[in-house]
């Protein structure tokens, strides 16, 4: 019986953060440290004509100002891109730009002074000369003949056409179709919004030509490659990466950012220590944004109501550079999911990568995933309409067979484990959803806009193999490192190359850990995010760090483990196969055997004294193990949301919303529904309120928390959470990824249900974000009177 | 052009010239006194992130100016706990799973200190909307609703 995997424990970190005692980033501080400002272009496109910064630096307390070309100077390279589709047009993108800025809030001077005041007043003082350009946006309308060019060499702003699927099956499907259904729809540009701005401090270490840079990362190490190989030069044995505690990424903190250039070569050029902290106006300007996906579908279907083939056609607008994975979201982590839940033979999906003059976008929580699902399940929600069938019993008609696994889809993925039909029952059961059918008549009946939405959604997990992301683009591998480190006193440190902001992994780590090495919980320390402790590491993005990282625990533990039974039975006397942990006295035993055997600290400290060891065996007990899966984990899920609409104001309540998810085997559950929570609670907040807009001069229109519309505590009910558990096969823990699938299900289940409530009127379609002004206007369109 | 404040904070009185006389609350107590427990997540007044307590009412800090508070007693975060006791209102959130990444959590903490003083039998829907202007990413507050109210019921 396990004692630890599978069971809700409190998390070890939270003591910490709730005494207000967590190391961010922003709280830390070096002894002589100064700080770093950045003057931002407030022009959507321009070339930068001069830079006078004389009454800056005349500034008493200002340390220096540096312009774009002083860094280029100085040696800093550009940033590169970690994602290279086939035939990819790279767009230069310098830390601080030397020339032509090309969205709001690109850097184009960096301030260094003794206070951040200081720092602040000094950015006033800085004169540039501005010659303003045409501005291009919209992910579509970027691409046409008269849209200004942002990059040379770049034609048509577009930096990458990608496809994937069966196109003559995608071509029989629709000769043949007995009906047709297809939709355009709009996937909105969000900004994530992490609560903890992000930061950088970083030390030159002159004696030693070392730097330290401590980063708000989801991943140090793939920084510190960067930084090494790409902008700073500093050779990876003399550059170290922290990421302590790190408030919250939802993938904004994947990348790797200019400021993360220019705070480590501040503190060079200056040698003293140098930190920089986002301020939110600055955040919304610079951390990459997510979605903004413009899109054709079309889907086929025989008479019966069968689905028989997908056609999806993309404009991707990826901001105006290509940030570190951008080119990878919408095309391996999107189009590779329009099979759904559903067998569906002839899928096509075809896309543009564009280039605009406004923030670049990348992964956002669910990343491609999400914009996969609404367009599926939108398009499929039109479907059960076309037929006049309920959205439940369309889908139940489509789904893949709980025998089919392992599932071959006709875009590359081949589908782990799972009971679809299951999720459905179980989500039925969970909501009553027969009675909210019957109340939702009766409301109709009095006029009511009430709305019954239900969508059912897959995601792609824990990337995976390193072979096949290279094969779709990946410049890296993503594996996962882990070490368990015994030491002599029985005390265990677990290394882990993933990196927890706020998914609780020093409880679920510690878990697994635990379990393995038959001890307690409080013994097992983990460590993650700081490149001077812990072997190269790949982070945690796509809800990989259970699957891949968590695995990568288990195997060192086993190793551990496996070590330790030839230890001990070599002091006991014994054969190896006669050894056991005991989960009793959790002492190591031999079979048979009536003594006590040897505690866990007496083995492990005979590992280190060395006095007595079999004569093959190395003493130590520290063990590394690099997991590679075989595949990804495909979690999925089957929500449902009730809304009802005020005729008189257009304004939506969120009135119930129910969850059904297969995340694989759980490891902590209290932790898993808190993500699926609070991932549902970010795709409610696409559907119903947060829009990235720019204004036609490429101005930033949402720019605050004043104006983009976060979601607050009032917004929602109490969301209702159920699981059934296939393990994936993939990996020892039989887990799948529970970090996106809430956002993934959250939006388009919003979003049929809005529709639903809106059917009377004759409303297929509205785009998001269904504000109350919206949705008042679409009644006002759709009414009689 | 400095100009001396002084202000009780979490029972010890602090006396600091500062250089700023523009400077905020939020910064004098994190980068003056060097308690960062104080979390700044925005510059708009939104998110909640630097709730504290000035003279028993839960203000944000970020914009208060440190000279607004110059005699004031001030209650943060790190005063919370007594010798590493979490209070009730910490140990419901640590209970209930009311914090992921943690950054909102302290001005969360003192923001539901103050909205359940006196209402020990708080309602589902007066905790959210107290807590309308605390701004978390990463719960979807479900957690931290449950925590506000075995809070309450604890004080």
């Amino acid at each position: 019986m396990p004692r630890f995997v599978g069971k809700s424990f409190k998390r070890v970190e939270d003591p910490r953060f709730l005494q207000g005692k967590g190391s961010y980033v922003s709280n830390l501080q070096r002894p002589g440290m100064a700080y770093v400002a950045i003057l931002r272009s407030p022009h959507a496109h321009a070339k930068i004509v001069s830079i006078d910064a004389s009454a800056a630096e005349a500034l008493d307390g200002v340390v220096a100002v540096f312009k774009g070309q002083d860094l280029i100077d100085g040696g800093v390279g550009q940033l590169p891109c970690g994602w290279v589709v086939p035939e990819l047009k790279l767009p230069e993108r310098w830390p601080v730009i030397p020339d032509v800025v090309k969205h709001v809030g690109d850097a184009v001077a960096v301030v260094v002074a003794d206070s951040p005041y200081i720092a602040e007043d000094a950015l006033d003082l800085i004169e540039v000369d501005y010659e303003p350009l045409p501005v291009s946006l919209g992910a579509r309308a970027t691409t046409e003949y008269r849209a200004p060019q942002l990059h040379e060499g770049i034609p048509n702003n577009t930096a990458y056409t990608w496809a994937l699927g069966d196109e003559p099956a995608m071509r029989k499907a629709f000769a043949e179709a007995g009906h047709v259904v297809t939709l355009d729809l709009v996937n909105q540009r969000l900004i994530p919004n992490a609560m903890e701005p992000r930061a950088c401090m970083a030390e030159w270490h002159s004696t030693m030509e070392e730097m330290t840079v401590w980063t708000t990362s989801q991943n140090p190490h793939p920084i510190r490659l960067l930084l090494s190989a790409y902008t700073l030069g500093i050779p990876e044995n003399k550059l170290r990466v922290i990421s302590p505690d790190v408030g919250g990424g939802f993938g904004s903190k994947i990348f790797h950012y200019p400021e993360e250039v220019i705070v480590p070569w501040v503190a060079r050029a200056i040698n003293r220590p140098a930190k920089w902290v986002s301020t939110r106006s600055e955040a919304f300007m610079t951390d990459s944004q997510g979605r903004d996906h413009v899109t054709n579908v079309k889907m086929a279907m025989q008479k019966d109501g069968v689905i028989t083939g997908l056609h999806v056609q993309t404009w991707a607008d990826q901001g105006a550079y290509l940030s570190t994975f951008a080119p990878l979201i919408p095309t391996a982590l999107s189009i590779t999911l329009f099979s759904g839940l559903y067998k569906i033979p002839g899928i096509w999906g075809e896309m543009k990568g564009t280039l605009t003059n406004t923030v670049p976008v990348d992964a956002y929580r669910g990343a491609g995933r999400p914009e996969a699902s609404y367009l599926l399940e939108r398009v499929v929600e039109l479907g059960a309409k076309k037929m006049g069938m309920d959205p439940i019993a369309f889908r139940r008609l489509n789904l893949i067979p709980a025998e089919d696994f392992p599932y071959q889809t006709p875009v590359a993925f081949q589908y782990d484990s799972g009971n679809y039909q299951g999720l459905f029952d179980k989500l039925e059961e969970l909501s009553d959803y027969n009675q909210l059918r019957e109340e939702q008549k009766a409301k109709r009946a009095k006029g009511k806009l009430w709305g019954v939405g239900v969508a059912g959604c897959i995601e792609a997990s824990g990337p995976a193999p390193s072979a096949l992301a290279g094969s779709l683009g990946s410049a890296v591998g993503l594996w996962e490192s882990g070490t368990v480190r015994v030491h002599p006193t029985g005390k265990v440190t677990a290394l882990t190359g993933s990196h927890s902001h706020g998914q609780g992994h020093e409880t679920t780590f510690a878990q697994i850990v635990a379990e393995e090495l038959n001890i307690d919980l409080e013994d097992v320390e983990v460590v993650h995010g700081d490149t001077g402790r812990i072997p190269f590491g790949m982070g945690t993005y796509g809800s990989r760090s259970a699957a891949v990282g968590g695995s990568a625990l288990v195997r060192s533990a086993e190793r551990v483990r496996e070590k330790m039974i030839k230890i001990a039975a070599h002091q006991m006397e014994s054969r190896p196969e006669d050894v056991y942990f005991d989960d009793e006295t959790r002492n190591i035993k031999v079979r048979g055997a009536t003594d006590e055997g040897m505690a866990f600290g007496e083995v492990a400290l005979a590992a280190y004294t060395a006095h007595d060891l079999p004569p093959d065996l190395e003493p130590g007990l520290d063990e590394t193990a690099f997991f590679d899966p075989s595949n990804f984990t495909f979690p999925n899920s089957a929500h449902l949301a009730v809304v009802s609409i005020d005729r008189e104001t257009g304004e939506i309540t969120l009135e119930k919303y129910v969850g059904v998810d297969d995340v694989g085997k759980v490891i902590n559950p209290l932790i898993v529904d808190g993500q699926l929570v609070g991932g549902v609670a970010q795709g409610v907040g696409q559907a119903l309120w947060e829009h990235g807009i720019y204004g036609e001069d490429g101005q930033l229109l949402t720019g605050s928390m004043m104006d983009y519309a976060m979601p607050r505590a009032d917004h929602f009910p109490h969301i209702k959470t159920g699981r059934i558990e296939t393990p994936s096969p993939t990996n020892p823990l039989g887990v799948k990824g529970a970090g996106e699938m809430g956002t993934i299900a959250g939006t388009v289940t919003i979003a049929n249900a809005v529709m639903d409530a809106l059917a009377p009127l004759g409303v297929d379609h509205v785009e998001m974000p269904f504000t109350a002004e919206k949705i008042w206007q679409t009644i006002q369109s759709h009414s009689d009177s | 052009m400095g100009v001396n404040v002084t202000m009780n904070i979490n029972g010890k009185t602090h006396s600091v010239e500062i250089a700023e006389p523009r400077m905020l609350l939020v910064d004098f107590i994190r980068e003056e006194i060097g308690l960062t427990g104080t979390n700044i997540g925005c510059d708009t007044t939104q998110c909640g992130a630097c709730t504290v307590h000035m003279d028993g009412m839960a203000v944000k800090s970020c914009t208060v100016l440190a000279v607004q508070a110059d005699g004031s007693d001030v209650a943060t975060i790190e005063g919370v706990a007594n010798d590493g006791v979490l209070n009730p209102m910490q140990q419901a959130f640590w209970d209930e799973h009311g914090l992921q990444c943690g950054f909102c959590t302290p001005g969360m903490i003192m923001a539901a200190t103050k909205l359940v003083e006196g209402n020990p039998d708080i309602s589902d829907e007066e905790i959210r909307h107290g807590l309308e202007g605390n701004i978390c990413r990463c719960t979807g507050y479900q957690n931290i609703v449950k925590a506000v109210k075995v809070a309450a019921q604890a004080a």
